[in-house]
């Protein structure tokens, strides 16, 4: 099973600097068995760091985009936050609720963070620690007989960073799971504006096959298929700099138990009420009119539905591609048994061993073409599933803002007409009510500059988020692509080696 | 139209004789019609020119094949297969959805789509032309059908040949063709052969055939299948380049049409070249039924004592003609067998050095690629 996790050390002689200051925050993960932590309230990224750059640098090596614009002034905010009253959660949830997670307001944790505050720097790799970390997902195993049958996966960790208790660590892991933890990262960050990566999907057809116990090809193939794209989904989730520091996360990684996450099942009272807010969320966007003031966010919804489009496109003309290659395969080799045929039906004896070599030939290009196939799929079909999804996300934190910017906007109205009320108390001669009134609109004053605030916070963290997308996504494709015209060189290569040594077969025929 | 400037040919050793040199240099294509430039060059006296052109149709082909096929004394000849009519049904089809769908692409995708079809069709024009080519280059390169009448006048009449051809038709008919195609195996299976030499040619004639029409089938189907990839490399390349990651190219185009032109082309060629030396086996078989049946009406004679010298001449006669078609049956079998040995090893060859072109041109391309986008 997965290994033991030992509580952090404290003043671990070994350890940087880092460790200390990031005590508090450790024994808090590690302590964790009820699921009470403390959410991040809504206009603060989740996790700050806790220590000084200037303690211990090593020159941190930015692999990734810094996400620092104007590092002060995130700080600035998250100082001022503290305090104010602590703001409530937004009761909604982008992806449903998570059962297991109970809205605590933060006080006394973020209060010893917002001392060194002025002295951090937000920067994508914090601690010091270049991003190096590396997850891998293996070794799928049935557990289980029958409908209640589930796959296990493996998931291994591999990283020097600080933040994580160990440089390796292994737990086992089943697909609930992993719905469970986007889940989680879905209903804390994403109505404030980040992109979290969505998790690989259902399949009721293909989860049946394997729990029936249906050995062929397909589901083998279909575990194959959902094993990468869960490595590719912690990947994704780990590479951003925000949910790579979420509890939630280091636990799912690092925790050999996890609590069951009950309400990802499809037909669970909490699946239906996802369906059931996902639908209240369509109708809301559609009478939500937003006056855009800021050109940049109409520009970029745009070029994500045009994005949206061409990957949808491509996705299909490459799962065309599969498909056609599949067919290919299948008539070369079927053409390379008429092949052998005909070479033995050839009474001249110099011809018949040719056709017999172009034969196998034809035999050997046709595993060419499987493995070419194979290639297509896992390698560029499944990334623009990915992203097909990811732009999901992306939209839906657009719409995230739209929703921010309505409550605040509704706010603004209730202020409004509390003050028309309030001037009509003015001359009721009813003290108690008038001050009543006051407090309220007093409060509401509190929340109109609380929801602007928030307007604000998304805005910056979405075109923050959005541009690191956009850097993420470029360099995921490149990386894919190459990968991909490499596996189409040495296809190439493979043909020239096979028509190279055929040719003197042809040549022999006398 | 289109000029040629290399002669591709699935048979071999034809054109070589200067004193009647032919080839196709020209072809415009109408709609659905295409017309072949025919070029003769000549030192033979029975021609009036040294050096001219006709224009010509299918058609013209045709005619001249059915007369050929149709004439008594050429019946232990193999006649050269009839080139297949021009078939522009798939690229025209291609074309059309193509229309149809130019609204859901972009103007790059649209425009390579186009390219490939327009080689496509370029594709088949080709290898039409080419078909009807050899056809000729194989009749001008035999010793006895190259003094046919009928070629001649093919080759030099420099009027419409259509009013010829509709006369043509109702003085021949086609019994004879209806009778070749529908008793054929039946009759070649039935007879009692006495020659080793045919019997072996009968065995292996009949298998190869079936074998040889399967391999071309699934070598087509092979050919289709290639072409569907390429062109969703078409599509994911005009997608790609629109996302600006990059451009793939036209990878895998390129093979399928060539692929398409030499092994496909060779077998179906062959195909249709094996059921020209079964026709003559056919051919020879009712005439050995022929002199079995002289025999017996000949002995029915003797019997009856009546009509007896007919019978005799016309036993002596069925003979006479098996011996010819015999004789003639297996000069032309053997050197059959040479003309297809040598044909498949010229295409198989040059199928192969263009497979290795190809593979090594892709990878060039492959590397270029690669090397542009690791250094972006």
């Amino acid at each position: 099973m997965a290994a033991e996790m030992e509580p952090p050390p404290l003043g671990n002689a070994g350890e940087t600097d880092f460790r200390e200051l990031e005590d508090g925050e450790d024994l808090f993960v590690s302590t964790v068995t009820t699921l009470e932590y403390p959410e991040p309230s809504s206009p603060e990224p989740a996790s700050l760091p806790a220590e000084d750059i200037s303690i211990n640098s090593n020159g941190p090596k930015q692999k990734d985009v810094s996400f620092d614009d104007d590092p002060e002034d995130l700080f600035a905010e998250a100082t001022e936050e503290v305090s104010l009253d602590s703001p409530e959660r937004e009761p909604i949830l982008s992806d449903g609720p998570s059962p297991a997670i109970t809205p605590v307001t933060p006080t006394t944790m973020l209060t010893p963070r917002m001392d060194l505050g002025a002295r951090c720097r937000i920067e994508e790799d914090n601690n010091g620690d270049t991003f190096d970390i590396h997850i891998a997902v293996s070794d799928p195993e049935k557990v289980g007989d029958g409908m209640n049958a589930y796959m296990g996966y493996k998931v291994t960790t591999k990283t020097s960073m600080t933040i994580f208790n160990k440089n390796e660590t292994t737990v086992r892991r089943r697909f609930s799971d992993f719905l469970g933890l986007h889940s989680k990262l879905a209903s804390k960050y994403l109505h404030i504006g980040y992109i979290v990566p969505p998790a690989p999907e259902k399949s009721i057809v293909g989860m049946t096959k394997v729990k029936v116990g249906k050995e062929d090809l397909s589901s083998a193939e279909f575990v194959e298929k959902r094993r990468s794209a869960l490595e590719r989904y912690l990947m994704r989730t780990v590479k951003h700099p925000v949910l790579l520091k979420d509890p939630d996360v280091i636990m799912f990684l690092e925790s050999s138990e996890l609590p069951r996450a009950v309400s990802t099942q499809a037909l669970s009272g909490a699946g239906i009420l996802r369906m059931v807010n996902k639908a209240a969320d369509a109708v809301n966007k559609m009478t939500i009119k937003m006056n855009e003031s800021d050109a940049w966010f109409e520009e970029k919804h745009q070029q994500f539905e045009n994005l949206d489009l061409q990957l949808r496109k491509l996705h299909a003309s490459v799962e065309s591609l599969v498909c056609h290659r599949k067919e290919l395969s299948v008539n070369t080799a079927s053409f390379a048994k008429s092949a052998a045929m005909l070479g033995n039906s050839e009474d001249h004896t110099a011809l018949s061993r040719a056709l017999s070599q172009l034969a196998e030939v034809e035999e050997k290009i046709d595993r060419l073409h499987q493995d070419q196939a194979y290639a297509d799929f896992y390698l560029f079909s499944e990334l623009l599933g990915d992203y097909v999804r990811l732009i999901t996300a992306v939209k839906s934190v657009f719409d995230q803002r739209m929703k921010t910017w309505s409550k605040w906007q509704d706010t603004q109205l209730l202020l409004q007409k509390k003050r028309e009320s309030e001037a009509k108390l003015q001359f009721a001669n009813k003290p108690d009510k008038l001050q009543q009134a006051k407090d309220e609109i007093k409060e509401l004053e509190g929340k109109v500059e609380q929801g602007e605030k928030d307007f604000e916070l998304i805005s910056k963290t979405i075109r923050k988020e959005v541009s690191r997308f956009e850097k993420e996504r470029v360099k995921d494709f490149k990386a894919v692509i190459i990968k991909y015209l490499e596996s189409l060189v040495q296809t190439q290569q493979q043909l020239i080696k096979y028509w190279e040594a055929f040719l003197p077969e042809a040549k022999a025929i006398a | 139209s289109l000029s040629r400037q290399t002669a591709r040919s699935v048979s071999v050793d034809l054109n070589n004789d200067a004193s009647l040199l032919i080839d196709i240099p020209d072809a415009l294509c109408e709609r659905d019609k295409v017309k072949f430039t025919v070029h003769t060059k000549t030192t033979l006296s029975c021609f009036q020119k040294l050096d001219f052109s006709v224009p010509r149709q299918h058609e013209d082909f045709i005619w001249l094949h059915d007369t050929l096929v149709e004439t008594e004394d050429y019946a232990g000849l193999i006649i050269p297969p009839a080139p297949p009519k021009p078939d522009f049904e798939s690229p025209r089809e291609k074309m059309h959805k193509l229309g149809e769908g130019e609204a859901t692409m972009t103007k790059e995708e649209y425009s390579k789509m186009k390219q490939e079809l327009e080689a496509e069709y370029l594709a088949v024009f080709k290898k039409t032309v080419q078909v009807h080519e050899v056809f000729l280059q194989r009749l001008s390169s035999h010793p006895i059908l190259s003094k046919d009448r009928n070629f001649q006048i093919f080759l030099e009449y420099d009027q419409d040949l259509s009013v010829r051809r509709k006369n043509a038709k109702e003085t021949f008919g086609s019994f004879f063709k209806n009778m070749v195609k529908s008793a054929d195996e039946v009759i070649i299976s039935g007879i009692k052969e006495v020659d080793d030499f045919f019997e072996q040619e009968k065995t292996f004639l009949l298998d190869y055939s079936s074998k040889i029409k399967d391999s071309t089938a699934k070598a087509e189907k092979m050919t289709r299948s290639h072409k569907n990839v390429a062109d969703d490399y078409i599509h994911i390349s005009a997608t790609l380049s629109s996302l600006s990651v990059d451009d793939n190219t036209k990878v895998e185009g390129r093979v399928a049409s060539d692929e398409e032109l030499k092994l496909t082309e060779l077998l179906r060629y062959y195909m249709r070249d094996i059921q020209a030396a079964k026709d003559l086996l056919y051919r020879r078989a009712r005439a050995l039924a022929d002199y079995e049946n002289s025999n017996k009406a000949l002995d029915k004679a003797r019997l009856k004592s009546k009509d007896m010298a007919q019978a005799e001449e016309h036993q002596q006669q069925c003979l006479q003609k098996f011996d010819k078609l015999s004789e003639s049956g297996k000069r032309e079998l053997t050197s059959f067998k040479g003309r297809r040995v040598v044909a498949f090893r010229k295409n198989l060859i040059e199928m192969a050095e263009l497979e290795i072109k190809h593979a090594k041109n892709n990878m060039a391309l492959l590397q270029g690629c690669i090397e542009l986008l690791k250094s972006n």
